[in-house]
């Protein structure tokens, strides 16, 4: 649609333009400037009245001046999508970045999406093995979860992430996941060893990115998530595949929305960020998920680096309110030299239980892990005991359970970064022979019958 | 142009403001040539500021505003029960019907079904003076709820005419003397609390089968509760439970910007589990509504309205009703968000000024009452508190804890170490307790108050020595004190942790509750004269009929063998005498 352009720009700020005197503009509509050098920027309507039109510009406004040319393109803002994403590399407005050709539209998407009727939602709990032990054994991931990682920065959470990428599978299926891939303000270098472990092993192939770098337009940081969950929910919704969605880095996501929040001049919430933040991430979040009549499903995994390592910060607090469940990276761990360094007593995974136990992995799961966690915590606990008054004053429960926590780390939590451990003998069994260093009468949370059936010393078989 | 309608002037995110009309406040406008359901929330000069429930994208500055008339209503009547509604009372079911498995915009849904024909069955006769909230007949509305069709506040006379059969719930049913017709189905704006003749004291306590909760923090019928917790503390599990396991006749349950898999979770469940109370499906006395956190975030300021309204229908009807909203931060966060597009001066962390206000307007429409119609009814509020940063300073959980009876303080330590309920047994507190003691001494046992203080002391002497412990060793104190210590960790693994997940340990009845805890105080005084009489502590503490007793609490039939458990546990205690 072709309408009229306009030069009635009375403010830019930051990376809003300010109009006065156009004919009615939709809210939420797609905007084209056209600076005086010929070159083209876009953006989208977040104000619109009789007398003032406030529009955000994706690029950014350098150059935009009262002469631009802004065109309103009479439509909200749409994804050219179709199969032939996969393999594709995009950049953060949707525009091919891999040299190859313009995507050929099946359909044009709304990127915003609409929500998920609760209703016609359908529970996720089909286990995904993702190989890594702490994950599959502590913090499950099932398909249609959306599950973050919690890192911070100098840690290798992108390792964690490539790794799952790479490995995640369902145990009773052959279906394959196609990841979609994206990046928001992450460095050359970070995209750069992406790519190249995508390309290494594969991957990219079944694979369709969005990349917004560090120095792309940080407004566009906005859409860039949605794209990708819009292309996600076509292929998933539309072509039946089971994608797994993986954003990096949530934080500067964030940061992008403050700036907009600033700009504007709304009363900002926690930490300058504005106050319908949690909103703005439940649409991104809960764009994952199973729904009915659909054989396709999306899995999230957004990664998200805490600032200052602090949980609390409004960025993971509110995500961690969304998401089902998180991942948490430990400095502490890693110091350790521990990959992959995942703390799993912060760690949970709220749709675990519907994922696990028999037929789905296997019956003495749940035992297991609650037996993992138990023993592990009260082991860490005891180290700072063990700071003050040595080991000595430990009875032999303590004195079991504190090197347990040592024992668990090393040997349980500790794999390769190619270490693909099955969920039966490479995780739980695995599990059970640590259990070993604790005498069973301090096992409490084990069933008994597990004790019988799967105890590696005291099975009665 | 007429009164009635007038022209869009702007439009920010769900806020639009509307020239050419002079509504009333909280009247609803129909917004837009797709005719977005509105309502109006500040009059401003010659413009009428509205929040909108839908999506506004696309919508342009001219297209029209048409007054309705009316405020935000719900529709009461048969068929609430087993619905799952979104903020504005439209069934996902029929949403979904219409516009698939994506919520798009522009459809209208009522809230009841219009058509299908209930049997009501008249219990007054002509002739019979009735007045608003009278029951004037009943309709079995599940296998387990009948629902009385009263007539609506405010209108009183003689029966003119009153007829039983099968109607729908628009169809007069009866008439009244002053021409006043009455139907099945009435109507009642939400933001409007629905009267009663009085408020009473509440002192029947409202059973959640939950230990820490029924024994340590109990709430009352009519009582309020809030739930502060950081996230994974397990707010969602303890609100279904409650939702689950309550024995209250009448269910209401608000997923208030919460996730959509939660809801799910719930539908595929509830119809499922049975109601220990009435042996039928829990779903028959249950309402849901589900304004999860990507829907219109307009909607999800209502949603909480919308749901006690029909709390408070059922409660006029005579009913027990628990209310469960989960989580009430997110309503708050809806007010805010709407309050910075009106940009209003902002309070605390940028929420409203009125904030703390309208939380306790909200709390305040709990209470036991004297219906209308002179029969006791109550609805119990719980609300989810979703702090940031677990932070409980912040404004939401202060202005609950100001308004509740009861705090239920989740902790994110507790549940890191997989104690679950992640119930604080030393932050929380209930103010009930003495209120319902009189109830407990009359239907449980007489010594219930004192069981009850004993084991919330020992907890408290706990954290008293664990502090020492922490620096110490537990070896270092003396013996009784060490025996207090175990005594306090079989009160946290036995009684306190219980698995929502395990078919026989998600509830308990009051009953076992008591039995059990005063089994751990046998045991601590069993052990005590064994210590005394020279026994170990490491003997008494490990005597396998102990464990016996404690593992016993996940399978069937607890309640009829814990007495022959304790007796052996007893009888093992003393005999750790006789081997020294």
């Amino acid at each position: 649609m072709s309408g009229k352009e306009y030069r009635t720009i009375t403010d830019v700020k930051g990376p809003l333009v300010f109009l006065e005197k156009t004919e009615p503009v939709a809210f939420g509509e797609i905007v084209q400037l056209r600076l005086s050098d010929g070159s083209m920027k876009n953006g989208q309507v977040l104000d619109t009245s009789d007398d003032r039109v406030i529009v955000q510009v994706f690029e950014g406004t350098a150059s935009v001046d009262k002469q631009t040319g802004v065109k309103f393109l009479g439509d909200v803002f749409r994804l050219p999508v179709s199969k032939g994403l996969i393999g594709r590399i995009l950049d953060g407005a949707g525009k091919p970045r891999d040299g190859g050709p313009e995507i050929v539209a099946e359909e044009m998407a709304d990127i915003i999406g609409a929500a998920i009727n609760p209703y016609s939602r359908e529970s996720p709990e089909q286990f995904i093995q993702t190989g890594i032990s702490a994950i599959d054994a502590c913090t499950t991931l099932v398909r249609g979860q959306k599950l973050p990682i919690f890192s911070a920065s100098g840690l290798p959470h992108n390792d964690i992430a490539l790794q799952i990428a790479r490995q995640a599978k369902l145990v009773d299926s052959d279906d394959d996941f196609v990841v979609v891939f994206c990046a928001m303000g992450i460095t050359a270098e970070e995209y750069n060893f992406f790519v190249h472990d995508l390309e290494r092993t594969g991957a990219l192939e079944n694979a369709a990115l969005f990349v917004n770098l560090a120095d792309d337009p940080a407004v566009e940081r906005l859409i860039t998530p949605r794209l990708a969950l819009t292309a996600a929910e076509y292929l998933a919704f539309e072509h039946d595949y089971h994608v797994l969605v993986i954003y990096t880095d949530m934080t500067n996501y964030c940061e992008s929305l403050r700036q907009i929040g600033a700009a504007r001049e709304e009363v900002p919430g926690r930490r300058g960020y504005p106050g319908y933040m949690y909103t703005d991430l439940a649409m991104l979040y809960e764009r994952a998920g199973i729904v009915k009549g659909k054989k396709g499903s999306i899995t999230q995994f957004p990664i998200l680096t805490m600032p200052g390592d602090d949980i609390t910060h409004p960025i993971p607090d509110l995500s961690g309110y969304i998401t089902e469940g998180q991942i948490v990276i430990s400095r502490e761990l890693h110091q350790k030299g521990i990959y992959p360094p995942i703390n799993v007593l912060p760690s949970l995974s709220r749709l675990m239980n519907a994922g696990i136990g028999e037929g789905k992995t296997r019956e003495d799961h749940k035992s297991v892990s609650d037996q993992l966690y138990a023993a592990y915590a009260q082991g860490r606990e005891l180290r700072g005991l063990v700071a003050i008054v040595g080991e000595d004053a430990l009875n032999e429960r303590d004195l079991q359970l504190l090197k347990f926590s040592d024992i668990f780390e090393n040997q349980f939590l500790r794999q390769s970064r190619d270490e693909d451990r099955s969920i039966t003998e490479g995780t739980l069994d695995l599990a059970w022979s640590l259990l070993t260093n604790i005498d069973t009468k301090y096992l409490v949370r084990l069933d008994q019958k597990w004790i019988d059936k799967y105890h590696p010393t005291e099975r009665k078989s | 142009m007429s009164e009635e309608s007038g022209l869009i002037y702007r439009i920010s995110g769900p806020v639009v403001t509307a020239v050419g009309i002079s509504p009333r406040m909280y009247e609803v406008v129909r917004v837009g040539d797709e005719g977005l359901m509105g309502e109006v929330i500040e009059l401003h000069g010659d413009q009428s500021v509205i929040q909108v429930y839908e999506e506004t994208s696309g919508i342009k500055p001219g297209e029209p505003v048409v007054r309705t008339g009316q405020t935000l209503s719900v529709k009461l009547g048969p068929g609430l029960l087993t619905q799952i509604y979104d903020g504005i009372q439209r069934p996902l079911e029929d949403l979904e019907a219409t516009m698939g498995v994506f919520i798009t915009r522009g459809v209208d849904a009522d809230g009841l079904d219009l058509l299908k024909k209930w049997e009501f069955n008249a219990t007054v006769s002509v002739g019979d003076e009735v007045s608003g909230g009278s029951v004037i007949g009943i309709v079995q509305e599940t296998e387990t709820v009948e629902h009385r069709v009263m007539v609506p506040p405010g209108n009183s006379g003689k029966i003119a005419s009153i007829e039983s059969g099968e109607f729908n719930i628009t169809t007069t049913v009866c008439t009244l003397d002053d021409g006043t017709e009455i139907a099945m189905m009435q109507e009642w704006p939400v933001r409007t609390p629905r009267p009663f003749v009085q408020k009473y004291a509440p002192d029947v306590p409202l059973v959640t089968g939950q230990r820490i909760l029924d024994f340590l923090f109990p709430l009352a019928k009519g009582g309020t509760a809030g739930i502060p917790g950081p996230f994974g503390s397990g707010k969602t599990v303890t609100q279904q439970q409650l939702a689950k396991w309550s024995d209250a006749q009448i269910v209401v349950y608000i997923g208030c910007g919460e996730r959509g898999n939660e809801m799910t979770e719930v539908l595929s469940e509830f119809p499922h589990l049975i109601d220990p109370n009435t042996g039928k499906p829990l779903m028959n006395r249950t309402t849901m509504i589900a304004n999860t956190s990507n829907m219109p975030v307009a909607a999800r300021e209502a949603s909480v309205y919308t749901g006690i309204t029909i709390a408070e229908y059922f409660r006029d009807m005579g009913y027990d009703v628990a209310l469960m909203a989960d989580s009430t931060s997110r309503w708050a966060e809806a007010m805010r968000e709407i309050s910075s597009r009106l940009e209003e001066m902002p309070g605390e962390e940028g929420y409203p000024a009125y904030l703390s206000s309208r939380l306790a307007e909200f709390y305040e429409r709990a209470g036991r009452v004297q219906t209308l119609a002179g029969d006791d009814g109550s609805v119990s509020v719980i609300g989810a508190v979703s702090p940031p940063g677990g932070d409980i300073s912040e404004p939401v959980s202060q202005g609950t804890l100001r308004i509740v009876k009861v705090f239920w303080g989740l902790d994110a330590g507790l549940a890191r170490q997989r104690h679950f309920p992640a119930i604080n047994w030393l932050s929380s507190y209930s103010l009930y307790p003495q209120a319902l003691d009189q109830w407990y001494r009359d239907n449980i046992a007489s010594d219930y108050p004192e069981v009850r203080t004993k084991i919330s002391s020992l907890l408290q002497v706990e954290a008293e020595l664990q502090e020492i412990v922490q620096l110490v060793g537990s070896d270092a104190l003396p013996i009784d004190q060490q025996l207090t210590l175990e005594v306090a960790r079989m009160i946290r693994e036995f009684f306190l942790q219980q698995n929502a997940f395990h078919d026989v340990d998600t509830f308990s009845s009051l009953n076992l509750q008591y039995t059990m805890a005063k089994a751990i105080l046998t045991f601590q005084e069993e052990s005590e004269k064994a210590i005394a009489g020279g026994a170990g502590l490491e003997d008494v503490v490990n005597v396998p009929a102990r464990t016996d007793l404690m593992r016993g609490r996940f399978e069937q039939g607890y309640s009829e063998r814990i007495g022959e458990l304790l007796g052996e546990m007893s009888k093992q205690i003393a005999g750790t005498m006789e081997e020294n």
